[in-house]
Parts: C-alpha cells; sequence; structure tokens
C-alpha cells in the first residue's frame, strides 16, 4: 500500500541556515501523525512545504506516491487548519464550508446539500447562516476542520490549531479531534510544540529538532525508549545527571555525577565506555518514595534528602528532594495513595529507583 | 456623575463644540440665510427661493453640477483602480523597512502644497513643457503639442491630488487581513481571481468606500486643480460659485449654488452606500 505521503530528503535552506535538514518520512493512509517540537524547530516549514507555499530547496514530496513538487498549493490535494483557523469572517459559515466547493465549479443545491452533511458531521446543524464572529472558540475549531473536509483531501494539515483556546476547551478538542479524524478517515499530519497534544492524538509522532527528525515513532515509543536526549529531555519531565561512566556491566553502568553522586543507569544498547562523559534521565514517577529505608531494598539508587518544595498539582504533584549527602536535588512524583499526605518543606525522606529507569545518552559536547 | 467630571468633561468638549459651531455650523445657517434672500431693489430684500429657482431653470448651471459629479466620480473610480494594487502591494507583499519606505514615498508629494504640486504637471503638460519637448525632440511630433487646458489634465491632477487618501484607508484595512487568510483562500482551491473577489475585495470594503468617499468630497470640492490644469473654461462647479462671490458680487446666488453643492454631495454620497451595502458607521468606525 503506498502511503498518503511522502517526504524523501526533504531539505530548505534560508540563506546559509538550514531551516529542514533531509527530513524522510512516511504517513499511512488514515493515520493522525503529528510533528512535536520547540517554537524554531523547522515544523511549521515542513507544514508549509507539503501545503505548497514554500518550495522544498531539494527532495521530494509524494501524496498518493505521486510527486506534487510541480503543483500548485490551490491544485494540490492537501488542505491545512491554520494556527488561527483563518475562517473568512466576510462569509457566513455556510459560505466558509461551501468556499472549496464552489471552486470546482459545483453545483448550487449540491454545494448546499454537502455542507449540510458536513456541518451535521462536526455536531453544529443548522449554524449555516451565523457569522464566523458568532461562534465559540471550539466551534470555529470544528467549522475550520468541515471546511476542508468537505473537499475530501488526501491529507489535511493541521498548524497548532488548539494553541488559541483555554486550556479546558484544548482538552475536549484533543479528544474530538481525534474522533472527527477516525469519523473522516483521513490522514491528519499534526503539528504542535505541546507534547500532551502530540501524545494524547498521534498514532505516530515526530519528534523535531534543529531541523532534523530526532526519532520517530509512538507515543509510548518516545516516551519509554526514547532514542536520543533530546527526546528524553523534551517529550515528558525527566531529572536530568551529567557525569563520567566509571564501570560498564553489559547493559548496566554506573557513573559519577558532575555534582559527585553516584548513579546507576542503563544504556539501552547505545555505545558509551567507561571515562565518557554521559546524561543519565530519570522520569519523576519512575522514583519510589518512602519514610523507611528499608522498603527502597529492591532498588539499586538509594538516595536519603530532605524535602525543599512541595509542588502541588492535583493529580501531578510533585515533591523536590535536595539529597543529604548535597548532591543535587530531586523532582518525585507524590503518591496520590495518601501515606504522603503529611510531607511538608523539611521533612526526611528517602527515595529509590531501579537502573533499568535511568536512560542514559553519550553527552554532546555543549 | 461627579461635580469635578462633569466640569473636566464640559472643558474637553469646549474646543471641540466651539470648533464646530464656531466654523461649521454658524457659517452654513449663514450661507443658508444669504441663500434665501431675494434683491428686489437697492437694499432691499425678500426671503424666496427664487435663488434655487435660477439653479434649476438655467441648464448650464445644472449641466456644469452634472459634468461636476460625473467627472469626480470618473476621477475616484480611476484612483480606486490605481491605488488598490499600490496599497496592496505596500500592505501585503513586503515588509519591513522596504514598506515604510513605499509608504512615504507616497507621501512626500503632500509635503508641498496642492498649488506647488499642480504647477509641477503644468511644467510637465503645457506647450513648452517637458512631454512636449521630449516628443519633439524623439521627433514623435512636427511641433508643440499642447496638453494642458482639457479634461484629461483636470483627470490626471485630481487623480494625483487625491491618491493619497485613497492609499492611506486602503493600506490600512489590506494590512488588517491576516496572511493566513489569504492562504486559505489559495489552500481551498481559488486562484488569484477569486480569492481578490471573494476575500481581498470584500474584507477590504470599508476602506474602498471610506476611501471612495473622500477621494469624491476632494474632487467635488475641489477649485484649484480644474482651474489651473483645466484654464477658465473647464466648467466646474466650484468656478461658479467663486464667480458668484467675487466676479459677480452675487452672493445670494453663489450661497444658493454652495448650498445645493452640498446637499447633491451628500444625496451622491448616501446613494452609493445604499448601493453597496455599507454603513457610514462601518466605514469610519
Amino acid at each position: 500500500m503506498t502511503a498518503d505521503l511522502e517526504c524523501i530528503d526533504l531539505e530548505k535552506r534560508f540563506g546559509d541556515t538550514v531551516a529542514v535538514d533531509r527530513v524522510s518520512f512516511s504517513v499511512p493512509q488514515g493515520s493522525f501523525f503529528s510533528i512535536l517540537g520547540p517554537s524554531g524547530c523547522g515544523k511549521t516549514t515542513i507544514m508549509r512545504m507539503i501545503a505548497g507555499f514554500l518550495d522544498p530547496s531539494d527532495g521530494d514530496i509524494l501524496i498518493k506516491g505521486k510527486s506534487v513538487l510541480d503543483v500548485a498549493p490551490n491544485k494540490r490535494p492537501v488542505n491545512m487548519v491554520f494556527q488561527h483557523l483563518a475562517l473568512f469572517p466576510m462569509m457566513n459559515i455556510a459560505d466558509n464550508i461551501g468556499y472549496g466547493l464552489r471552486r470546482t465549479g459545483m453545483g448550487k443545491a449540491d454545494i448546499n446539500r454537502k455542507v449540510d452533511e458536513a456541518l451535521d458531521r462536526i455536531g453544529l446543524p443548522g449554524i449555516g447562516q451565523r457569522k464566523v464572529d458568532e461562534l465559540s472558540g471550539g466551534q470555529k475549531q470544528r467549522v475550520a476542520i468541515a471546511r476542508c473536509m468537505v473537499l475530501e483531501p488526501d491529507v489535511l494539515l493541521l498548524d497548532e490549531p488548539l494553541g488559541a483556546l483555554d486550556l479546558k476547551l484544548r482538552e475536549r478538542m484533543k479528544v474530538e479531534l481525534k474522533a472527527l479524524q477516525s469519523a473522516f478517515d483521513t490522514t491528519f499530519v499534526y503539528i504542535t510544540h505541546d507534547q500532551s497534544e502530540a501524545l494524547v492524538m498521534s498514532d505516530n509522532i515526530a519528534v523535531m529538532n534543529e531541523g532534523r527528525f530526532e526519532q520517530v515513532g509512538t507515543a509510548r515509543d518516545l516516551y519509554y525508549r526514547p532514542d536520543t536526549a533530546f527526546v528524553a529531555g523534551f517529550v515528558g519531565d525527566s531529572n536530568r545527571w551529567r557525569g563520567r561512566v566509571t564501570k560498564l556491566d553489559g547493559q548496566d553502568l554506573e557513573l559519577l555525577s558532575d555534582t559527585g553522586m553516584p548513579l546507576r543507569g542503563a544504556i539501552q544498547g547505545r555505545t558509551l565506555n567507561v571515562g565518557d562523559m554521559a546524561d543519565v534521565f530519570v522520569r519523576p514517577e519512575a522514583i519510589k518514595i518512602a519514610h523507611v529505608k528499608g522498603e527502597l531494598s529492591q532498588f539499586d539508587n538509594q538516595l536519603s534528602g530532605t524535602v525543599t518544595s512541595l509542588l502541588f498539582n492535583g493529580a501531578a504533584s510533585r515533591v523536590i528532594i535536595a539529597s543529604d549527602t548535597g548532591h543535587g536535588e530531586v523532582e518525585v512524583n507524590l503518591p496520590q495513595s495518601g501515606e504522603f499526605a503529611d510531607l511538608v518543606k523539611g521533612s526526611e525522606v528517602h527515595i529509590g529507583w531501579g537502573s533499568d529507569q535511568g536512560n542514559c545518552f553519550a553527552a554532546e559536547a555543549s | 456623575m461627579r461635580a469635578e467630571a462633569k466640569l473636566g468633561l464640559a472643558l474637553l468638549l469646549t474646543p471641540l463644540l466651539m470648533w464646530l459651531s464656531l466654523l461649521i455650523f454658524i457659517p452654513h445657517v449663514d450661507v443658508f440665510l444669504v441663500s434665501l434672500r431675494e434683491r428686489v431693489g437697492v437694499g432691499q430684500y425678500q426671503i424666496s427661493f427664487a435663488n434655487y429657482l435660477t439653479f434649476f431653470q438655467e441648464p448650464l448651471y445644472l449641466w456644469t453640477f452634472l459634468r461636476t459629479a460625473v467627472m469626480s466620480s470618473l476621477a475616484t473610480l480611476m484612483t480606486l483602480i490605481i491605488a488598490f494594487p499600490v496599497s496592496y502591494y505596500i500592505a501585503k507583499m513586503i515588509k519591513g523597512r522596504a514598506q515604510s519606505a513605499l509608504f512615504l514615498l507616497c507621501l512626500v508629494p503632500f509635503w508641498v502644497s496642492e498649488l506647488v504640486r499642480t504647477f509641477g504637471w503644468m511644467i510637465l503638460l503645457r506647450e513648452t513643457g517637458v512631454i512636449s519637448n521630449v516628443l519633439q525632440y524623439l521627433g514623435l511630433v512636427d511641433g508643440p503639442v499642447e496638453m494642458l487646458y482639457n479634461d484629461g489634465a483636470i483627470m490626471i491632477g485630481l487623480v494625483y491630488t487625491s491618491m493619497l487618501f485613497m492609499v492611506v484607508p486602503l493600506v490600512t484595512t489590506l494590512e488588517s487581513l491576516p496572511d493566513e487568510v489569504i492562504e486559505a483562500g489559495y489552500d481551498l482551491g481559488g486562484n488569484g481571481v477569486s480569492v481578490l473577489r471573494e476575500i481581498i475585495i470584500p474584507h477590504a470594503m470599508p476602506g474602498i468606500v471610506s476611501g471612495c468617499i473622500v477621494v469624491f468630497m476632494l474632487s467635488l470640492g475641489n477649485y484649484l486643480t480644474p482651474t489651473m490644469l483645466g484654464g477658465k473654461e473647464s466648467l466646474w462647479f466650484t468656478e461658479l460659485i467663486y464667480s458668484q462671490f467675487i466676479v459677480r458680487f452675487n452672493w445670494e446666488l453663489g450661497a444658493a449654488f454652495g448650498f445645493m453643492l452640498l446637499i447633491l454631495s451628500s444625496a451622491i454620497v448616501w446613494g452609493m452606500l445604499k448601493l453597496t451595502g455599507q454603513s457610514l458607521e462601518k466605514t469610519m468606525g
């Protein structure tokens, strides 16, 4: 089966700067693909090249197996939901959705029927005569998607469309977008800097940094098995230590951090030698916290310390613990089972984690 | 409202109210009263509509007014057609310093007075002027060509004088149209023509209408340009008013003409607004 969208060695240079550096990926039919990266990493440039607003410096873009490099944006079987949605304020909702259909020369009756169908599909029947500014943020969002979907594009591009919404609505729209995607059964390519948007909705995610894809994989892969230090640091939260490798034993390694803390980690098949500088990433939720040291005997990383601050954030509450030996601070998820409800600043606690939870990467020269 | 606040508001409003009443309202009332006077003998006047009757009974006056209105409309249309691509280029196609520089270039001619600008055109167009000489030098014509003192010259002058008043509102409205919206127009299958017709022009409509109103009123009430570029026989309505007041010393008829100009031009603008489905609040706000 040919992929709906395939990019081969895509490259874009602006003068001397390389915005997109030989990026290749393919998106199978009907899947939800996200490109996740910090702002300025080149993800918008990729999207604009796919839409046709920018010409790649090198490489090829295939849609359903055919190169679209010579196809103008208005002829490409690709539509885009813009960051600020770009609904046409001078038209009512029905005219907005019907705009693309009118361009194809479709008859009025057919257009009206299709527009009504699309409005039903996004759960907003009968709003065709309303003006754009009479809709709420979430409704505009759905109209913007419907406006593209009536054209039955092979690929729908979404450029951070949830960015302008408030948090509650954004959470709801994530679920809704995913539902719309499976309802329309169209390939979505979604770009965002918000990892939770990407993790929740996507079948596949590409993490992008400085013009290159660091890793492409499922949300689970990225979170539990990051390929690079950037991915480990960018996706989810981590405690991060840098140090020199002191001992290597199969997949396990020992390392002495720059602050003087001995740590054990796993190299997960990556190459590291004794004496190399390495970064260790440990997720806050992978660290167990205990009142008594004896409860942590199964972990090969153990630490005693004092609580320096409590960061209450409901289910995602954290504590920051300073080690008694003065080797630095560790961020730990606070279990919600109640046994640590009495934790206050200055409490003595013990923490521990297994060496397989410590992802080690060769430190990049910085 | 507290007493001080009331006083503050009154003080803030005073200059505006004085300006409106002393310079606009009272003179107009006075002109209206003068226009209603009919001279029946030496120093004897009575109230009548005789002056207005004269305007409608004398075909020359009516024709001059119609000619002025039609030529002003034409000048407005031409200004719009020339200014629109210029404004679009300034507002959407270029960014940063080049944008401010081009905008400034539109503004620079307006740093000198209208009189000097119009003289500039006379230097270009007159029999012994630049264009005439160049044409003779190139051998395209045998003798000197007079390009002044015709309707074409008036038109050039009016369009040139009004350009800025069209470019400014157009640039402002076009700049407020996000690039995203234009891109969305193309992305959804539109071509240049349909994006222009369905997205850019509807968005720019308030700017187009307010620019047109200003340019139309300026052209209609222009005295200098038609007189200098069109000559004495240019038959512009403001010249009729001038000659009644200054040459004939018939203030009563001049005042009536002035009032007719106000009423008729307001009617034309109102008609234009109705025709384009715009309201004054929308275009000015």
